[in-house]
């Protein structure tokens, strides 16, 4: 859109001097904007929304090319070296039990923990958005159906569903990334069916029915949209829990084994060191706060970026 | 007042084309609602009960009556927005459905609606120019064509498109968006549009220029309308014909002349008892209706306004009037057994 500088309107304003000193106004070029970049706009103005972001920019791109960044082999042990105090000349936050670097490991435990957040959620968002949505639109007994069986999954509190999940299939990240995809399934249907269910009563719903235009360009435009912000900002606050439950299910010995890095498992291995090297054994859990902090931020920052009535 | 009476004889004096746009025959839907006992009995709301009537192309019907009484429900049924139980839709002397018949694309393509509430019926996440232009979208149009066609439409509610084209619904008034929701239903141009209400949740003075604009656009565009309210001057002064609903059912249907100067009906009288006057002589001292509407879902015997009525017979509880022509000449009909030949009431007219 090409803005219109055609039209001008001058005001006079008496200065100091006596001087009237004028001051063009343009008219028309107001600077159109959609929805989407009012969002953007909006998020790009919260300055907790940023620095979260920031931070997990930087501890993603840290992790997605930590084999480049010329670190200490993460696997690398060195019993002569065990448990070095944070700040060590050579080991920056220090070593583990078995002496490899830590700082080597919070940044490759990254790659594991943040894809054990992420994918299972975006997994989850595409099958529970899409019953979800068929529930919420087309009402009736296939709502029942899809509901029904949905609440079936909230008689178990998510992370013992989880375990459960995990322990039956056996150790392993595949498993661990399957079980917490199905714990995520039920709350983000019921979350995109609620919220369909409200957009669909609508009247502009109506109208584009009344339009005569298919169910399908009803749901692409009209439903949708709408549709989608709320279902985003639940979705990252569950990339948060997502990390705590991998990390858990780590812990445990159900998610990764060693000797892989990964945040959950580290504080397994290190929690026995606590009293020998106390700052070295939280530091996987100051990760895994820090990340699972800053979605949950990002979340908030989203959630009131996308209100459009402010 | 004194420029809508100019404006409603300058708005009757343009000649309709005497052929029947739309024809409706004996509509019904009836709700079902949960029972309060568990293996009770299912009831049924009367929402709308075997309604029939015209619209001759060119003119404008209202339908009026108390809330509850199946104006809108009237109104989704022909957009088929809610799937009737029976009756027949007939459209420019075609049918609905079957073979020969037009389909329900076809329906709406000919028929839109503006409906009361002027900020839901707009889908907050799209501009006005890609609301208006969703209708032609969905049929097919190319998007610059669609584009093209919002702007103009834009233009003929009153809406500079320049301005006004890119903004969103929570940008605008709520006469800005009602003249949105108008180009918005004119998009697909046809040939009647239905207006539930669509003139009820402005201000008065936001009212009076949206309905000065209805009656120039359906001037410009030949339009015919479907005027739903509550408000009795505003269908006066809109219509040319007036259908009176109450409780589903059809108690009068007339002329505009004929239901506000000879009303037969006596819930049709008492409605126009109930207006406010702006003469202070005029003053109404008695409620001319008592008492609400009774309950749809079970609704009185023979004659329904039996229950609220001032001249109930033993024959209004036993016999259900027909809705019977009274003036061959006007075609003013009227479902009460006052007004039907031996029908056994003791009072006539």
């Amino acid at each position: 859109m090409k803005t219109v500088e055609t039209e001008k309107i001058t005001l006079a304003f008496g200065a100091a001097g006596g001087q009237p000193t004028a001051v063009e106004i343009p008219v028309g070029a107001v600077i159109q904007r959609t929805y989407w970049h009012n969002v953007w706009r909006r998020v790009s103005r919260d300055p907790f929304t940023v620095a979260c972001a920031l931070v997990l920019t930087v501890v993603a791109a840290a992790a997605l090319f930590a084999p480049w960044l010329g670190l200490p082999e993460p696997t690398l042990t060195n019993s002569a070296n065990r448990l070095l105090p944070v700040g060590s000349p050579g080991h920056l936050l220090g070593t583990d039990e078995l002496g490899r670097d830590m700082f080597s490991r919070l940044i490759y435990g990254g790659r594991l923990s943040l894809m054990m957040g992420i994918l299972p959620v975006l997994v989850a968002l595409l099958v529970g958005g899409t019953l979800g949505l068929i529930a919420g639109f087309v009402g009736g007994r296939v709502n029942m159906l899809i509901m029904r069986i949905t609440d079936v999954f909230y008689a178990f509190p998510s992370i013992l569903l989880a375990v459960a999940i995990a322990g039956s299939l056996g150790a392993g990240i595949g498993n661990a990334l399957l079980a917490i995809t199905i714990v995520f399934i039920p709350p983000l249907t019921r979350v995109t069916e609620s919220v369909t269910t409200q957009v669909r009563a609508m009247d502009f719903v109506e109208a584009a029915r009344a339009s005569g235009a298919g169910t399908f360009t009803i749901i692409r435009i009209h439903v949708l949209g709408n549709v989608l912000g709320p279902i985003f900002v639940y979705a990252t606050v569950l990339i948060s829990v997502s990390i705590v439950i991998s990390a858990g299910l780590s812990f445990i010995g159900l998610g990764a084994s060693p000797p892989d890095a990964e945040w959950g498992l580290m504080l397994n291995t290190l929690r026995e060191a606590i009293f020998l090297a106390p700052l070295n054994s939280v530091l996987p859990g100051f990760m895994i706060f820090i990340a699972s902090m800053c979605f949950n931020l990002i979340s908030d920052g989203l959630r009131s970026a996308m209100d459009v009535r402010l | 007042m004194v420029e809508h009476t100019m404006l409603m004889t300058a708005a009757r004096s343009t000649a309709p084309e005497l052929r029947p746009l739309l024809s409706v025959r004996n509509l019904r839907k009836y709700f079902p609602v949960r029972s309060d006992r568990l293996m009770g009995p299912r009831l049924l709301v009367q929402a709308v009960d075997d309604v029939s009537f015209t619209i001759t192309a060119g003119e404008t019907l209202g339908i009026v009556g108390e809330s509850g009484c199946g104006k809108s429900t009237t109104a989704r049924l022909l957009m088929h927005l809610i799937a009737p139980d029976a009756g027949e839709v007939w459209l420019g002397g075609k049918r609905l459905g079957g073979s020969g018949g037009f389909t329900l694309r076809e329906l709406r393509r000919n028929m839109q609606m503006v409906f009361q509430d002027s900020y839901a019926s707009l889908n907050p996440r799209l501009s006005v120019r890609d609301s208006i232009a969703f209708g032609p979208r969905a049929h097919g149009v190319p998007a610059e064509k669609a584009r093209a066609k919002a702007r103009e439409l834009l233009g003929l509610v009153g809406l500079d498109p320049g301005q006004f084209s890119r903004r969103y619904p929570h940008e605008l008034s709520g006469g800005q968006r009602q003249r949105v929701n108008l180009a918005r239903a004119l998009a697909l141009d046809p040939k009647l549009e239905i207006l539930d209400e669509a003139v009820s949740a402005l201000d008065k003075s936001i009212e009076a220029q949206v309905l000065n604009l209805l009656m120039d656009l359906k001037r410009e565009l030949g339009l015919t309308y479907l005027f739903i309210s509550h408000d009795l001057n505003v269908v006066q002064y809109v219509s040319d014909h007036v259908l009176v609903m109450y409780l589903g059912k059809v108690v009068e249907l007339g002329t505009v002349d004929d239901i506000y100067h000879r009303p037969r009906h006596p819930y049709t009288r008492a409605l126009l008892a109930s207006r406010p006057s702006m003469d202070p002589e005029a003053r109404i001292d008695r409620s001319p209706l008592t008492g609400d509407p009774p309950n749809p879902i079970n609704p009185p015997s023979g004659c329904r306004f039996r229950t609220r009525c001032a001249f109930a017979e033993a024959v209004c509880e036993k016999v259900e009037p027909a809705l019977t022509v009274c003036s061959a000449a006007s075609g003013h009909a009227v479902a009460c057994h006052m007004h039907i030949d031996r029908s056994g009431h003791s009072r006539h007219g």
